[in-house]
């Protein structure tokens, strides 16, 4: 588990962030709900408190400020225009800035936070600008329920005194609240006398440890308003039976609280706090007994032990999120390892079983078809785990297409589909910098700026559409953009300036395309600091080839361009199909087979001298010798007869000849960094039912080394003579 | 296939003395020190690697984990051994990752006391002197000490 609290926090911070953004995502797309509002509302909150509590100043000053608005909000004394919504979705930007700051170290862009700051406080009246504030997010300055708004009768600054009738539920302890703290911070607001009410516990072997069965009596005369003592309890609302009643107004108040209630669309908090009212007033009251203190704390120490202390704060996301784990990856890694081997170990048992030559094996493979069963359902769990929806890499995406457009001074929106399409947290982890990257060029190069947006008669605001979505066992990530396209001249005249391609180089629209991935380019005219330090698209494909995926560009002038990332459902396992290639047992990746076929003479024909091409139905692919690409040769006689036709990033055929075919199955990969360097043309080991480790083969290298690829390139593009 | 120890009583007097287990690459005598290897297995045929210089001679399964095997006769500028059931390959860690090498036939164990291995004289065989820490004489013949931080790291063996 996490070592600090401090860990806990950060990670908080995050779910609470990406709860933010959300939220003003919903915001943003027109959904006032005030559940929405309060959800951010308290969601910011949360990270203060926890700032607050680990001496975070600046996110402490930033959150309060960014709450205080919110509070506003909150409370309908302003209106939620496009201008405050941009101002928001900045603001929720910094302070995850912030956080990051906090969390990792590094510098604040202090003139844009005083920036952010400014903004923040037009839309701030003159009084709010206390900046107390106590840890724990108890007594905080922005009151929950300012009841002398709605109530009509302004708060005297005249004592009066509170009878609080305060049970928690087991939840509450569940969430780590503990109500020590809470009296102590009702003791703050004036004169507080605590009587606890253990009517309720029973007998000691009648006790389960989990269930909460104390409740407290409090008498508190202060002088404070109402709303700052319901403000105490602010955290807990819902995880207790709570009521507080007035010496005089207890009838007005409660009506004043019932119409709240009904306005903030009755959330269970309220619930839970209106219904005791009416009854309240006729329980009576024990007599106080002072300095109670050490005597409620033990008890709440006792069960708080059985109550884990890490779900803080959860409750308050939106929407009532289902209970979740948290587990070191370690663990899950583990898990998914032994699983590979649990694969690896039936397909051993099966082939010895096969070689026993035992006559009748029936009742042994049903069973091991069971077994193989269950091991897939091992393992689709194990790798479920690790699954986890695209939507904060989404979410974060936004952040950049926002702080892109107001670096270049375009406007862009992002939208975004698919966004619970579940992938590998390794692939998600690794696919933000390349998203970043291709996101900060559509921005920058791809959206054109406002007034030629106008003049090509589209809207002022560019559209980048990203999206996910599963296709046939591999993860499709698409980003959109609706600019001017790749301005193919441009591209072809910067490729021949910078020695990539030879200046009569006859290239179609999609390898133009694909230049931009070539390394060492960029088209940018000046180098901006977003996008275009020369080490652009080539370092995203490297990055997507990494992960075992493929990126494609496809672009129309005028229209735009679209990049498309197909990848992997997981790193861990893949189907292949099992052949043999001189005497050596391989494994090709399913995904790039487009098809598989048996070749006769007739369907070779040379061309050249060591050219051949395989004829397909009336078409004609160059054939790949894998054997030869890969500097194998055949002791046996065996020649290659079947070819497996795999299509390349370009959309170029290539028939790769092996000598047989034997299985198609799931193998678990190995990887062979660190047992040797990079070969060209393998991609990782696997290990097979034999126990015999077979390479898993990248047709797109193999194709790459092949002598057949050489002879396209010298021929068509590409190779620089030189 | 493990050499039986040798217990003499010279090395039950000297407790300072390290052992050694010694084997035949290409007939010549050579030897690692115990605390290096971590277990020694038959010869069975590897998994080719394709485009591998000639002394790596492939990968192979051990418990699931895929280790690359080395020739130790071809690394160190010795014919290439035509690997055999009689052969043996020496599972030994290298920071912190396992890895075969091939050898013949392993020996014995053997003790030796630090004060008597010698350094190695110059000679006119550079592949093998890159390797070779020290060398010793254990019975009147000549035991090589491998350097095996050498052996597996060698610039040309370590790709990024």
């Amino acid at each position: 588990m996490s070592g600090s609290i401090q860990d806990t926090f950060f990670e908080e911070c995050e779910e609470l962030l990406e709860a933010t953004d959300e939220g003003l995502t919903a915001i943003e797309g027109g959904d006032h709900d005030p559940e929405v509002v309060n959800a951010i509302f308290r969601a910011v909150h949360s990270i203060k408190g926890g700032a607050g509590a680990f001496g975070l100043d600046d996110l402490v000053a930033f959150a309060h400020r960014f709450e205080t608005v919110f509070d506003e909000v909150r409370s309908n004394r302003l209106d939620l225009d496009e201008k405050l919504i941009q101002l928001l979705l900045r603001s929720s930007d910094q302070l995850s800035a912030l956080v990051e700051v906090a969390r990792d170290g590094g510098e604040i862009d202090e003139a844009h936070n005083d920036t952010l700051l400014a903004a923040l406080d037009e839309y701030i009246p003159e009084e709010e600008e206390d900046l107390t504030f106590e840890p724990m997010g108890l007594g905080g300055p922005a009151p929950m329920m300012d009841l002398g708004d709605l109530g009509g009768a302004p708060a005297e600054p005249q004592e009066e005194t509170y009878r609080i009738r305060f049970q928690p539920l087991k939840e509450m302890y569940g969430t780590g609240n503990e109500p020590f703290f809470l009296f102590q911070a009702l003791k703050d607001l004036g004169e507080l006398t605590v009587t606890m009410d253990e009517n309720e516990l029973p007998g000691f072997d009648a006790m389960d440890m989990a269930e909460a069965y104390l409740a407290w009596d409090l008498v508190l005369v202060t002088k404070e308003t109402r709303s700052k003592v319901e403000a105490v309890f602010e955290f807990v609302e819902g995880l207790c039976e709570l009521s507080i009643n007035g010496d005089g107004d207890a009838e007005a108040e409660a009506n004043a609280l019932a119409a709240l209630n009904a306005m903030f669309a009755a959330p269970p908090a309220g619930d839970a706090a209106a219904a005791p009212e009416g009854e309240a007033p006729a329980a009576p009251f024990e007599p106080p007994v002072p300095a109670p203190e050490p005597e409620a704390k033990p008890a709440v120490a006792e069960e708080k032990a059985s109550a884990p202390k890490a779900e803080s704060g959860k409750q308050e996301q939106r929407g009532g999120p289902k209970p979740t784990l948290r587990v070191e990856l370690e663990r899950v890694d583990r898990l998914i390892n032994a699983v590979g081997e649990l694969i690896i170990n039936h397909s051993m048992l099966a082939q010895q079983i096969a070689n026993l030559n035992v006559s009748d094996t029936r009742d042994v493979e049903t069973e091991l078809e069971g077994f193989k069963n269950l091991a897939r359902d091992i393992q689709e769990g194990v790798m479920a785990i690790r699954a986890q929806p695209v939507k904060p890499l989404f979410q974060r995406m936004a952040r950049i297409v926002r702080e892109a457009s107001a670096a270049t001074g375009k406007t862009c929106k992002l939208v975004t589909e698919g966004e619970n399409t579940e992938v590998d947290k390794t692939v998600i982890e690794r696919l933000s910098d390349p998203l970043t990257h291709i996101l900060r060029n559509a921005v920058d190069h791809g959206v054109e700026k406002p007034e030629d947006r106008e003049a090509a008669g589209k809207s002022k605001v560019g559209e980048i559409r990203l999206s996910a979505s599963h296709r046939s066992g591999s993860v499709c990530i698409e980003i959109k953009d609706d600019g001017a396209g790749v301005n193919r001249p441009r591209v072809k005249q910067i490729a021949i300036e910078k020695g990539l391609i030879p200046e009569n180089a006859e290239l179609t629209d999609g390898e133009i395309d694909n230049l931009l991935f070539a390394p060492g380019f960029s088209t940018a005219k000046e180098i901006s600091n977003l996008s275009g330090r020369g080490v652009g698209m080539d370092v995203v494909k490297n990055a997507v080839t990494g992960l075992g995926g493929r990126i494609n560009i496809s672009s129309a002038p005028g229209k735009g361009s679209t990049f498309t990332i197909i990848l992997p459902l997981t790193l861990a396992v893949m189907d292949g199909m099992v052949v043999s290639v001189a005497d050596q047992t391989m494994v090709v990746p399913i995904t790039s087979i487009v098809e598989t076929m048996r070749g006769s003479d007739d369907m070779i024909n040379s061309l050249g001298a060591d050219g051949t091409l395989l004829s397909i139905r009336g078409n004609f692919v160059p054939i790949c010798d894998v054997a030869g690409a890969l500097g194998l040769y055949r002791e046996s006689d065996q020649q290659a007869g079947v070819y497996l036709l795999v299509e390349t990033e370009t959309g170029q055929r290539c028939a790769l000849a092996v000598d047989d075919i034997h299985d198609q199955r799931q193998v678990v990969i190995k990887s062979l960094d660190g047992v040797c360097g990079e070969i060209p043309g393998v991609a990782a080991a696997t290990i097979l039912g034999d126990g015999k480790i077979a390479m898993i083969l990248d047709p797109e290298s193999i194709i790459a080394a092949s002598p057949t690829a050489a002879a396209f390139d010298t021929e068509r593009r590409m190779s620089n003579a030189s | 296939m493990q050499a039986e120890a040798k217990q003499t009583d010279q090395e039950v007097k000297h407790a300072e003395h390290s052992e050694f287990v010694s084997f035949t690459v290409a007939g010549q005598a050579f030897c690692l020190k115990i605390t290096q290897i971590r277990e020694i297995r038959r010869w069975s045929p590897v998994t080719i690697l394709p485009h591998a210089p000639a002394d790596v001679l492939g990968v192979m399964n051990l418990r699931g984990a895929v280790i690359p095997i080395y020739d130790l006769s071809a690394r160190f500028g010795l014919q290439q051994t035509e690997a055999s059931e009689r052969n043996v390959v020496i599972v030994v860690s290298v920071h912190g990752k396992p890895v075969g090498l091939l050898a013949e036939s392993v020996s014995e164990i053997i003790s030796i006391n630090p004060d008597d291995i010698q350094d190695t004289p110059p000679v006119d065989s550079r592949n093998t002197m890159e390797y070779i820490q020290g060398i010793i004489s254990h019975d009147d013949t000549m035991v090589r000490i491998i350097n095996l931080d050498a052996v597996i790291s060698a610039p040309e063996q370590v790709m990024p």
